[in-house]
């Protein structure tokens, strides 16, 4: 019963969809408030009711209902109930509801979080997300249900994919889905702002907390993903340049961009319409992500299995949504009132220029994503586009980018003069110098990338020193804590985020530079010294889980005599799909991973063993920790909720409701 | 001059696309392709097709595989020094890449499998479409998709 009423809810979710996308727009129009009152509504019914269809869903699989058909293919009773609802996004069906579920869950947030929004701004971009959400629903019910039933039913499922069997599964879909998803805001504000001539400085402070907020949960998901492939797929790699991962990172880029670009609107009502662009752009990357991942034209362990109709299905959609986006930037850009003027060296020109080098960068990764898919189509030549490629050319945008990224800060709006910033800088780039030709010599060997890499980490790090320093004596130190609470939320937000960058740069310079490996044939007692460890291989036990037969091996690592610890890879058989899986063991130290797989056994007690010196690894995800902390630190800037409290507008006052009535003029 | 920057930002990119492009293109050849001649001999492709029943052996240091993948009309031996993946084994789809040597044993530097077991690289699944339609002259299912 419950796969019916999940069922029947997502229908009706999906006419309110298309009541929000249509009372909104129209309300929009005509400025009828009742209207716009009726698509809020809409948008709040159609987030309960998708709530309501997700718990259907996750409960069959909880409870292990293999009449439905997504279930059975998808779940087992011996996977452990952790698993069986994460199994629940685990299809293309089941990630498709929780697409729709998040897209409800931040259109609702817009309706609960939209006092100083105007009402003809809150109707389009409500009309224009219910638009996204009915395709969805629509591509949903019509090619992809998950609550189709399967008669008879089978008395056992076909499993979870053992690889996805992992408490990352839990989080990783959700965090990269809210991020994705959420440039839909974005996205939907500036469409609404294009319709109502309304690009201005204020359009652009309404779209900050959000975009920043969506690109905080993709900073979140693309590093959880990339820290869950490095334990999970067991050789200790940390990143692929695999399609689907492009597929999240080139939003990720354009969504970084977008967040400066709006910063620069906000602040200097500069670079609108360039602003409006990376909005489109940043969303119908994510779109396209989804079309590439969902329709199945690529070849990479994301894919679920192909459907042709759901690759038309999905081209469509994003045909209509890019293309209709943009004609209808042509034809009302040109509208957007000029901004601030600013000289050639001045903070907005230091942030152009970044936005144009992550553009650019963003752009590199779609050729390379996309060249095998356009060769194939145009000449049926297969070919493949190796990581070289990814890596030259993205090391070789994000240098200067990350240069300029300490530059930034500290150079003034609208005029800079370069000579002042030599004298305020000099020290940060002796101090970086210093750091990056003594480092590398002191770890092993002088590497020119090695250097690059500190050297842009350390300089990011001592400029933004130079700009606190700076912040905190300004008026005498004595007046040191008013100083430092005078600098906004965001202000701190930023530094801590660019700290983030600079602590990941150092995590894949050294990683790159002086990661050291050994694979080799391991019989008891046999030990093996790597980066200044010592591993000794102890015998293999056998070992039953909850649903898979494991050998666990006992590898004891010791340093200088003294023992460590006891590592333990295992070489798992799930029993339901007849997989084996390598569950590498890590002893995570905060300067370096050890990392020991299992692979084959071979003659006797012997086995294959892989064991990794990672220095540095764990930086890498510490500092997309800190630059999401970061991100969430800047949405909270009181800039936002003051301009949230203050702007109630006048309409409100006039009709005499009270503020708690949402949005102004708004019937009840 | 901002417009300069950018465009000389581009004129960077494309120039270094273009020549990082050319030697990170690995071309796909499917099995009878390659015993055909038609794969080159002086740099990197991919390979892919099923890994043949009872093929798999290690060599003398017990840490090199050794395969044949086939089109299951024609094969080739393949030599691997690395860890196989988790999801490789004979009978079902896998895509290797590497380089031909002079003895036509395909050195691998990477071997890819897929998870899922109704589900075959769609590089694989094509090389035995292909093999099978020019042996047979007949359109053939393609078995496991």
């Amino acid at each position: 019963m419950t796969a019916e009423i999940g069922h029947f809810a997502s229908i009706l979710a999906l006419s309110m969809a298309v009541a929000q996308a249509v009372a909104g727009m129209f309300g929009a129009a005509r400025g009828i408030q009742s209207w716009i009152h009726v698509a809020r509504r809409a948008a709040q019914a159609q987030f309960i009711l998708l709530a309501l269809a997700f718990c259907c869903l996750a409960h069959a699989f909880v409870v292990n209902d293999f009449s439905v058909l997504n279930v059975a293919g998808h779940s087992h009773s011996r996977l452990p109930v952790p698993y069986r609802f994460a199994a629940t996004w685990g299809s293309h069906e089941g990630s498709l509801l929780l697409w729709t579920l998040i897209l409800g869950l931040w259109t609702a947030a817009v309706t609960w979080f939209s006092r100083s929004l105007p009402a003809d701004m809150l109707g389009r971009a409500l009309g224009v997300l219910g638009g996204i959400s009915t395709g969805f629903l629509l591509f949903m019910l019509l090619t992809s249900n998950p609550f189709l039933r399967l008669v008879p039913a089978p008395a056992e499922g076909l499993d979870l994919n053992p690889l996805l069997q992992d408490l990352a599964m839990i989080l990783h879909p959700p965090l990269l889905y809210m991020g994705y998803v959420g440039f839909s805001v974005a996205f939907a504000l500036a469409i609404a702002a294009l319709l109502g001539n309304r690009l201005d400085a204020a359009w652009a402070r309404w779209s900050r907390p959000w975009t920043t907020l969506a690109w905080t949960f993709l900073t979140c998901g693309i590093a959880l993903g990339s820290f869950w492939a490095y334990y999970e797929l067991g050789w200790g790699g940390w990143w692929f340049w695999d399609p689907v991962e492009n597929a999240s990172f080139i939003p990720w880029l354009v969504g970084t961009a977008l967040i400066h670009s709006l910063a620069v609107t906000d602040k200097r009502g500069a670079f609108k319409s360039w602003t409006v662009l990376l909005a489109i752009a940043a969303f119908s990357l994510s779109l396209l992500g989804a079309f590439l991942v969902r329709s199945g034209v690529l070849t990479s362990v994301h894919t679920f299995a192909t459907d042709p109709k759901r690759g038309v299905f999905l081209l469509v959609f994003l045909a209509i949504i890019v293309g209709g986006s943009l004609l209808l930037y042509a034809a009302r850009a040109a509208t957007a009132t000029p901004g601030g003027s600013f000289k050639a060296i001045s903070r907005e020109s230091l942030l152009l220029t970044n936005n144009v080098l992550f553009t650019v960068a963003a752009a590199s990764v779609l050729l390379g994503t996309l060249y095998p898919l356009f060769v194939d189509a145009l000449s049926d030549a297969k070919l493949s586009v190796g990581p070289p490629y990814f890596n030259a050319v993205f090391v070789a945008i994000m240098a200067p980018a990350m240069f300029l990224l300490g530059v930034g800060p500290v150079a003034r709006w609208k005029q800079a003069s370069l000579p002042d910033l030599a004298v305020r800088l000099r020290w940060a780039f002796a101090v970086s110098a210093c750091v990056s030709l003594a480092v590398p010599m002191a770890l092993g060997g002088w590497r020119p990338l090695v250097s690059l890499g500190l050297l842009l980490a350390v300089w990011i790090v001592t400029t933004a020193t130079v700009s606190l320093w700076e912040t905190m004596t300004t008026g005498g130190r004595h007046r040191l804590l008013s100083a430092v609470k005078s600098r906004s939320l965001g202000y701190y937000g930023m530094h801590l985020a660019h700290v983030g960058a600079a602590v990941s740069i150092v995590g894949i310079t050294l990683v790159t530079g002086y990661q050291s490996e050994r694979d080799l044939r391991m019989d008891v007692g046999d030990d093996v010294n790597l980066g200044g460890y010592a591993f000794t291989f102890r015998g293999v036990t056998d070992v039953t889980g909850p649903n898979y037969l494991a050998a666990r091996a006992n590898i004891d690592v010791s340093s200088g005599g003294r023992l460590l610890g006891t590592l333990h890879p295992e070489k798992r058989l799930y029993g339901a799909s007849a997989n084996t899986m390598t569950e590498s063991a890590i002893d995570m130290g905060p300067l370096r991973h050890l990392y020991v797989s299992l692979g084959e056994p071979l003659d006797g007690a012997s086995w294959r063993v892989q064991i990794q010196h990672k220095p540095f690894v764990g930086w890498i995800w510490a500092g997309a920790l800190l630059m999401a902390v970061g991100g969430g630190l800047a949405v909270f800037d009181r800039r936002y909720v003051r301009s949230t409290r203050q702007q109630p507008s006048t309409t409100q006052e006039s009709s005499g409701r009270p503020a708690s009535a949402g949005l102004p003029g708004a019937h009840p | 001059m901002l417009i300069m920057t950018g465009l000389c930002a581009v004129a960077t990119a494309v120039g270094l696309a273009l020549s990082a492009f050319n030697e990170s293109l690995r071309f796909y050849f499917s099995p009878s392709q390659v015993v055909a001649g038609e794969a080159p001999s002086s740099r990197g492709f991919r390979v892919g097709g099923l890994v043949e029943d009872g093929s798999l052996r290690r060599g003398p240091d017990g840490l090199t595989a050794h395969f044949t993948i086939t089109d299951t009309v024609h094969s080739i031996p393949v030599a691997y020094a690395g860890l196989l993946p988790d999801l490789f084994k004979e009978g079902r789809g896998c895509v290797a890449e590497g380089t031909l040597g002079p003895d036509g044993v395909f050195r691998a530097d990477l071997v890819l499998a897929k998870h899922d077991e109704n589900y075959m690289p769609i590089e694989a699944a094509q090389s035995i479409e292909r093999a099978q339609r020019s042996s047979s002259g007949a359109d053939t299912d393609v078995p496991d998709r």
